[in-house]
């Protein structure tokens, strides 16, 4: 099969684009053109995976979840380890590679938006290692929710940008982390931490995630010595789904199924499943589907986690819904919370609320599958961070 | 010719700058806006700016995000300001742009969009996410309900860009005074000067300019070479501080006319 996306106007099908003020499009031109020099420049590639070698701690694990595939009594369950990344998750293979570039172009200071924290954390870690300006953009709500990545933040040394606009959540954050873009474009980088965005972020974000599906893919060829049946991932803005999925697209035998927040429920008012309820629109520089109301208003995202709650979902994903090379499920919040317990006391591991709802769509898919078949499951990171949500979820006091 | 053709036609045989207020529709409510609109065309406005809210207004400063919020909670939707416009055409014939953002136009769908949008008697479109590469969606539904599309430049713009979308212009050209969003810097009418001049010698199409223009003198100084000034956060705040009160038509009314002094000086 063919896939070659995004075109060279920075769509995937009906999706993408750069949809943003003119004073941003130059920034965003001299972007891709930087990015289409190094893509494909053997030093560029050599530094990214020296440092993804030796500052991140990949190749991550393969992990075979021998208990929970045991419980399940179906599928074969392997975990590829994202938790086990330096700080904690799947988002600084891609800090790494946009601080590299950004050194590349002369920039001096980066800024980023960040929900749960993990982005914010991973791009003021890959800031501090260079002795780089870092500014970051986060909502009251989440900064409530994530106080230890807040500190966590200013310790590496960077500015944390309380936003209280709108829902004081990602979405919020992300427009202020534009609005400061737009005034400091000419000396800084905007290092966007999911497939979202204008062009070339999806694409950018997704070459540098792609380094979890071909890992994963030799590492089962290893172990299995073959492609998995299905690959699974969480999907707020879907940077670790599409670092999965990528590497698989052209072997169609690979299921791929993408993981939404249905919090309360997708017959809700109060959930981030865009995919699953959401219609298309523009946002955030990219065509894409949205929660909106009739009148093209965003609605409020709901998620018990707060990577997940965003109201959008990265372009790639929409046209992969909709050429139907991957399917889109939802879980919602006490889904995900007994995913949660489930593998922290099955397997000893505690993963993110991102990641508890991959786990979750396993419990519910597994069982329906055959012994021999193999589930790739991205745990996209690990749950230190959610401690405090869970035990709040569970009427633990401290 | 349309309705900004003519105004700037008329202003440029008088060797007058265009003065061209910014307020958000719906802000404090519709019936106000209503008669704002009316105030702003009887006091010295030549064209206005009537902002469509939207949830995420990613280019604004704090100011008109405010007002799109307090729009938004009033009900105001894309339809009910296409209504609010056919209401104020019984009566005013000032040139009306509709400024927003791209999701509310894509959601109401572009071709029907263009067809109420006309009926109601809107002059042009200025969306502030949609730039030159992603236009092409709609030009041609524009085109053909006569709806000029207003084209912001920037001082980001390469001058090589500037003359290929300055070339494709229509209504007017909207020059972006600084890197920033609205409302948050002031205007140095010396540092765009040329760049503003520079424009116009590669256009017959006029160049508004706006961000950062809250006074008569700022007015004054950029209408030294612009044929056309933007004033959005200054008035949207007047707006807000007298929402309710009886004051609020002669304080509008008086800043614009405030305003139009200083540009006829």
């Amino acid at each position: 099969m063919s896939y070659q996306y995004p075109d060279e106007r920075g769509h995937f099908g009906e999706y993408g684009g750069r949809y943003v003020a003119e004073t941003l499009m130059p920034a965003l031109l001299e972007l891709e053109e930087a990015y289409n020099e190094i893509r494909n420049d053997p030093s560029f590639k050599e530094e990214f995976h020296y440092y993804l070698k030796n500052y991140v701690g990949r190749p991550s694990p393969l992990y075979f979840a021998r208990r929970l595939t045991e419980e399940l009594g179906g599928a074969k369950i392997y975990l590829k380890r994202e938790d086990l990344n330096h700080t904690g998750a799947h988002k600084v293979n891609n800090t790494v590679g946009q601080i590299l570039l950004a050194r590349r172009m002369g920039k001096q200071k980066v800024i980023a938006e960040t929900g749960a924290g993990q982005h914010g954390v991973a791009t003021a870690t890959v800031a501090a290692l260079f002795g780089m300006e870092c500014e970051i953009f986060m909502g009251k709500e989440d900064i409530r929710r994530q106080a230890l990545n807040v500190f966590r933040m200013k310790l590496l040394g960077a500015k944390v940008h309380e936003c209280t606009s709108g829902t004081a959540t990602l979405k919020d954050a992300m427009n202020d982390a534009l609005r400061h873009w737009v005034t400091h474009v000419r000396d800084t980088f905007y290092v966007i931490g999911t497939v979202a965005g204008p062009h070339p972020y999806p694409q950018l974000v997704r070459d540098f995630q792609s380094v979890i599906g071909e890992e994963a893919k030799q590492q089962l060829q290893e172990t299995e010595g073959r492609l998995p049946d299905v690959a699974i991932a969480c999907i707020g803005g879907g940077s670790n789904a599409m670092g999965t999925f990528y590497p698989f697209i052209k072997d169609k035998s690979v299921r791929l199924i993408g993981v939404e927040a249905a919090g309360l429920g997708v017959d809700t008012d109060k959930h981030a499943a865009s995919i699953t309820a959401g219609a298309p629109g523009v946002l955030h520089g990219n065509k894409t589907y949205l929660l909106q109301n009739e009148d093209g208003q965003i609605n409020h995202a709901h998620s018990i986690s707060a990577g997940l709650d965003y109201p959008g979902v990265g372009p790639e994903h929409a046209h992969l819904k909709d050429i139907g090379r991957a399917e889109y499920a939802s879980i919602t919040d006490t889904e995900a919370l007994a995913a949660f317990q489930k593998l922290t006391r099955i397997e000893g591991i505690i993963p993110a609320l991102e990641s508890a709802h991959a786990i979750a769509e396993v419990m519910k898919l597994a069982p329906t599958l055959p012994k021999e078949q193999i589930l790739l499951v991205c745990l996209s990171g690990r749950g230190d961070k959610d401690i405090h949500t869970v035990a709040d979820a569970m009427g633990v006091e401290f | 010719m349309s309705r900004i053709d003519k105004t700037f036609a008329d202003l440029r045989r008088k060797q007058e700058t265009a003065l061209i207020p910014f307020l958000t529709a719906g802000d404090p409510d519709l019936a106000t806006t209503s008669k704002l609109i009316r105030t702003l065309a009887e006091n010295g406005a030549d064209l206005i700016e009537l902002g469509v809210p939207f949830s995420d207004p990613m280019a604004d400063g704090p100011t008109i995000q405010a007002a799109s919020e307090r729009a938004l909670r009033a009900g105001t939707t894309v339809r009910k300001v296409l209504q609010l416009v056919a209401e104020v055409r019984s009566d005013c014939q000032i040139p009306l742009v509709l400024m927003g953002y791209y999701n509310p136009v894509f959601r109401y769908g572009a071709e029907q969009f263009a067809k109420d949008a006309a009926a109601a008697g809107v002059d042009g479109l200025l969306l502030v996410d949609l730039p030159p590469e992603e236009v092409g969606e709609i030009s041609a539904i524009m085109k053909a309900a006569k709806i000029a599309l207003i084209t912001l430049l920037a001082p980001t713009t390469p001058s090589e860009r500037m003359s290929k979308l300055a070339a494709a212009a229509e209504g007017y050209l909207y020059y972006v005074s600084m890197t920033g969003v609205t409302g948050t810097q002031k205007v140095s009418p010396a540092d765009i000067k040329a760049a503003v001049e520079n424009l116009q010698s590669m256009t017959e199409v006029p160049v508004g300019v706006g961000f950062g223009i809250t006074t008569p003198e700022d007015a004054k100084a950029v209408g030294e070479f612009a044929d056309g000034v933007v004033v959005g956060s200054a008035l949207v705040k007047i707006i807000a501080e007298n929402a309710g009160s009886d004051e609020l038509l002669p304080r509008v009314g008086k800043f614009i006319a405030e305003l139009k002094q200083g540009l006829l000086a």
